[in-house]
């Protein structure tokens, strides 16, 4: 889906008004140069890569029965990303069924210790992946929504509609998203420094 | 307006969507402690916004399984298409048949009424 955005658009929009026709070949060439996107954001709103495989599979046969209903005026990056949003989304809520343990239980951050301060974190490959680490100590709920809005760019109605909520119940956990976040990053800090 | 309650209204602020509101740009404007607060944030976010060109490389056979996992809901769709289809052409063959023996027999019992009419008439 990145490539969409560095240069080949119109390539990709080709690949997608012929998969629209019918084409099984062009379809499987969209999956082909979207799929590790697709994972990427699979694998941080799940927060596992073996429920992202699982997620990857049904967003690819989701957007193959429903490309018809494609209109072509937003991205289709986009498209693919609400697609996943939502199947992820209904994958964990699937998964809580079947679990007696609480997953945000499981997922509590333990220990988080951090190399660079939060002012650093832009600037090095180190300090972003120190961030990606604490975006994922972050609840669930609250991990989807920065994670959309704040990685992924998505508007809060479209993360809304794809979570099943309301634009102002995103927008507050949007709010105490980057707040934890931010108390993540300090607390890593703090533990950096004391260590 | 003090810092901790500016504090709370930064993470909301952010959006340039979301309009910041005035007292707190005031506030801002003027305050140190908050002015590095709100960077220390926007450096988050721009963490965050960096964070979308770090790709996760998917075990192999990711790829292959989800190939194959469209193949096979394509083969399922394409029978299940057939079969309707199939289901149709059943369906209209039948109520063809139905129709045609319906409109013999109503034939049969017009003619056999019409038979019955006239020889009532010539043995009157």
């Amino acid at each position: 889906m990145q490539t969409d955005e560095s240069g080949d658009r119109d390539d990709l929009q080709g690949l997608v008004e012929a998969a629209r026709d019918g084409s099984r070949t062009a379809f499987d060439e969209l999956v082909r140069r979207t799929y590790v996107d697709t994972y990427t954001l699979a694998v941080r709103l799940t927060g596992n890569e073996e429920d992202a495989r699982d997620v990857v599979q049904e967003v690819y046969l989701r957007a193959w029965k429903g490309l018809q209903r494609f209109r072509g005026d937003a991205q289709f990056s986009t498209w693919m990303y609400r697609i996943t949003a939502n199947t992820s989304y209904t994958h964990m809520q699937k998964r809580r069924r079947q679990r007696t343990t609480n997953i945000d239980d499981i997922e509590e951050p333990t220990e988080i210790r951090l190399e660079a301060s939060p002012d650093a974190m832009a600037e090095s490959a180190a300090g972003r992946a120190e961030l990606a680490e604490a975006v994922q100590r972050l609840p669930e709920t609250l991990r989807q929504i920065v994670i959309l809005k704040d990685v992924y760019g998505l508007p809060h109605e479209a993360i809304a509609e794809e979570l099943g909520i309301s634009v102002a119940a995103a927008k507050v956990r949007l709010h105490r998203g980057r707040k934890k976040l931010r108390d993540l990053l300090d607390d890593g800090e703090v533990k950096a420094h004391a260590v | 307006m003090q810092c901790d309650e500016v504090a709370l209204l930064i993470p909301s602020s952010l959006d340039d969507d979301q309009p910041v509101p005035l007292p707190v740009q005031t506030h801002v404007e003027s305050c140190l402690r908050c002015q590095a607060e709100l960077a220390r944030y926007k450096r988050m976010l721009r963490g965050l916004q960096l964070l979308r060109t770090q790709l996760l490389e998917p075990a192999p056979g990711l790829l292959g399984l989800t190939l194959s996992a469209i193949g096979d809901a394509s083969e399922q769709h394409a029978i299940r298409s057939l079969l309707n289809k199939r289901k149709v052409a059943y369906v209209g063959a039948i109520s063809g048949a139905v129709a045609a023996a319906g409109a013999a027999a109503a034939i049969i019992a017009v003619q056999r009424s019409r038979r019955r009419a006239a020889a009532a008439l010539a043995t009157t």
